[in-house]
């Protein structure tokens, strides 16, 4: 097992993307953090550190986008929704190809304590027109995704996370993935789980437990939150006939309220939502901290075996 | 008079057609305000003259290709203001007068806060004030970029300042020594509640960019010969940001409007329409 962080495989997207001349990178104090710092050292003439002010460094990258450039900023997650009527107003509003990566997201961030967990962004952001939002599980998804954004012509949000997972794909895997298309990681006819960033291990685990159950659980890496990936979810309906979701982040609008969201309006059925229970998060390890706030593999098997008996 | 606009000589204004200019469009603002019976007569008014010297004389933009990717850039962060903007783009050829007449209408393109996806010639979203100073450096970030000596001009207003993303870009412009961008204030001393030293005390404005490295300039931005001058001046700061604290009265051109707060966001009845038009005849 590699053990690795999705923060990294933003940073390698920028360099996999340095051939192109309009892009260019923008940080507010954090680009050893983002990663972004690997593109400045490579490309100082296209990098621009803006200090610690996020508002402004939203709307110079929407500057920038509105004369055909292609700007990525990144800061931590919870900094970026400091400017996040910026994003509404600035970038997403008149739709311009910016994109940001919030990096250190979730309590999987760990022993900085709850100012710095984010467990909204995905929810804000997913709010807003235009916009879509993407959590990969590893470097080396989040390094093919970053890099197919750069001929991605409206706003993006990529939430990244600071700490090492297991590593999910290799680099041909890597390559197939598609902005907005779930990724099947394992198939089963019992139980849908769907997960994203650190979760997707979790899953993973958690499908070995319960195979061992004699319960087959289908695993997707839901990368793309939005748009929603409603043909995979359609199909899962039919296959499984009920869902777990699986997210660092607050079960309120993320990854769950967003299948959740689509199910009722759909195909109702039984979903067990495996995230923050609205509340914040505590200083602490990050695993530490999943296992307390009901974010383990086991957590994981407990909630799938709640979601079959409500079949 | 600069090299960038030597190109332009043969039809540049002199202060009394650009007086006249601005007159016209005074006339389209309340008129607009009036038939929409809302919107910002009061920061259209103020601002009129500098639109109406940079675009007559100065900005290198063309009404029949609006979109010209190596065009000025002009970005108005008081997006409210959106009637003083409009009034400027339909004296240049931009907007007709139809358009003019779907200012806050549904489906209209003259929206009711400037939006660059809605209106030709308009090259910022804003109605959310403190914005288009970063955007107007990210605009001449890339100007720089793409090796061009196109120039960005924003216009800010006082009680704007107010926003603390404005020093953010403030301190960024002045950091990445960005030359092509230059910045008016208009200094209108009137914001929505009230006059804006009783809503947040300004005290000396033009310390306040000097003190952040910015080469400052203060005028009378109603007097079309001190607008001219100041944008040589502007032209003249290769080095880093220069901006102008223009000296205005809101409202100006309409008696019962000037230094009048409730004219900050209110339109005149009917009554006061054919007053303001016999003032501004």
């Amino acid at each position: 097992m590699t053990l690795a962080a999705s923060r990294d495989g933003y940073g390698e997207g920028l360099m996999g993307l340095v051939g192109d001349e309009k892009v260019v990178v923008l940080e507010a104090d954090l680009g050893k953090s983002t990663k972004s710092l690997w593109f400045r050292q490579a490309h100082p003439e296209r990098t621009f550190s803006l200090g610690i002010s996020e508002q402004n460094m939203m709307l110079v990258a929407a500057g920038l986008a509105s004369c055909g450039y292609k700007p990525f900023a990144s800061t931590f997650a919870i900094f970026t929704e400091r400017g996040f009527e910026q994003v509404r107003n600035g970038i997403a509003r008149p739709n311009l190809p910016v994109h940001i990566c919030g990096s250190h997201g979730g309590i999987h961030t760990g022993t900085d304590g709850s100012s710095a967990q984010s467990i909204a962004d995905l929810a804000i952001y997913r709010s807003l027109p235009n916009m879509t939002v993407m959590h990969p599980c590893d470097d080396l998804s989040t390094e093919a995704l970053t890099i197919k954004l750069g001929n991605y012509d409206s706003p993006s949000y990529t939430r990244t996370a600071r700490n090492k997972t297991e590593r999910i794909y290799d680099s041909d895997s890597a390559a197939t993935l598609q902005i907005g298309k779930g990724s099947r990681l394992r198939n089963g006819s019992d139980v849908a789980i769907l997960a994203c960033g650190v979760m997707v291990s979790k899953a993973l685990t958690a499908a070995d437990n319960l195979a061992g159950q004699g319960i087959d659980a289908t695993v997707v890496d839901m990368h793309t939150i939005k748009p929603l990936d409603e043909q995979l979810i359609a199909r899962l309906s039919t296959e499984c006939g009920c869902f777990v979701t699986c997210e660092d982040h607050s079960v309120i609008g993320g990854l769950g309220g967003a299948v959740a969201e689509h199910l009722s309006a759909t195909t109702p059925q039984p979903l067990e939502r495996i995230g923050v229970q609205d509340h914040y998060g505590e200083s602490g390890d990050g695993e530490e901290l999943l296992t307390k706030y009901g974010m383990s593999s086991d957590h994981i098997v407990t909630a799938a075996q709640r979601a079959i008996a409500r079949k | 008079m600069t090299a960038v606009v030597d190109e332009q000589t043969a039809s540049l204004k002199d202060s009394a057609a650009l007086e006249e200019a601005a007159r016209r469009c005074r006339r389209q603002i309340v008129k607009m305000v009036h038939r929409a019976a809302a919107g910002h007569p009061g920061g259209s008014l103020s601002a009129i003259d500098i639109l109406t010297a940079l675009y007559c004389n100065r900005l290198k933009v063309d009404p029949a290709n609006p979109d010209d990717a190596d065009r000025d850039r002009f970005i108005m962060s008081k997006g409210h203001a959106s009637p003083g903007v409009y009034a400027i783009l339909h004296e240049t050829g931009f907007l007709s007068e139809e358009d003019l007449h779907s200012y806050r209408r549904l489906g209209g393109i003259c929206q009711g806060h400037v939006d660059m996806k809605w209106t030709p010639g308009v090259d910022f979203s804003a109605g959310s004030l403190g914005m288009g100073l970063s955007f107007g450096i990210g605009c001449a970030l890339a100007a720089s970029l793409d090796g061009s000596d196109r120039t960005t001009f924003v216009m800010l207003g006082d009680g704007e300042l107010q926003e603390g993303q404005i020093w953010e870009a403030a301190m960024a412009a002045v950091h990445h020594e960005i030359g092509n961008l230059k910045v008016f204030v208009d200094r209108n001393r009137i914001q929505n509640d009230d006059f804006v030293d009783k809503q947040m005390r300004m005290f000396d404005v033009a310390l306040k960019w000097s003190g952040f490295g910015w080469s400052v300039m203060e005028i009378d931005g109603h007097n079309m010969d001190e607008i001219t001058a100041s944008i040589d001046w502007l032209d003249s700061i290769t080095d880093g940001p220069a901006v102008v604290i223009a000296h205005t009265v809101k409202g100006k051109g309409v008696s019962f409007m000037e230094d009048n707060p409730k004219f900050h966001g209110a339109a005149p009845n009917d009554e006061q329409l054919e007053q303001a038009l016999e003032e501004l005849a």
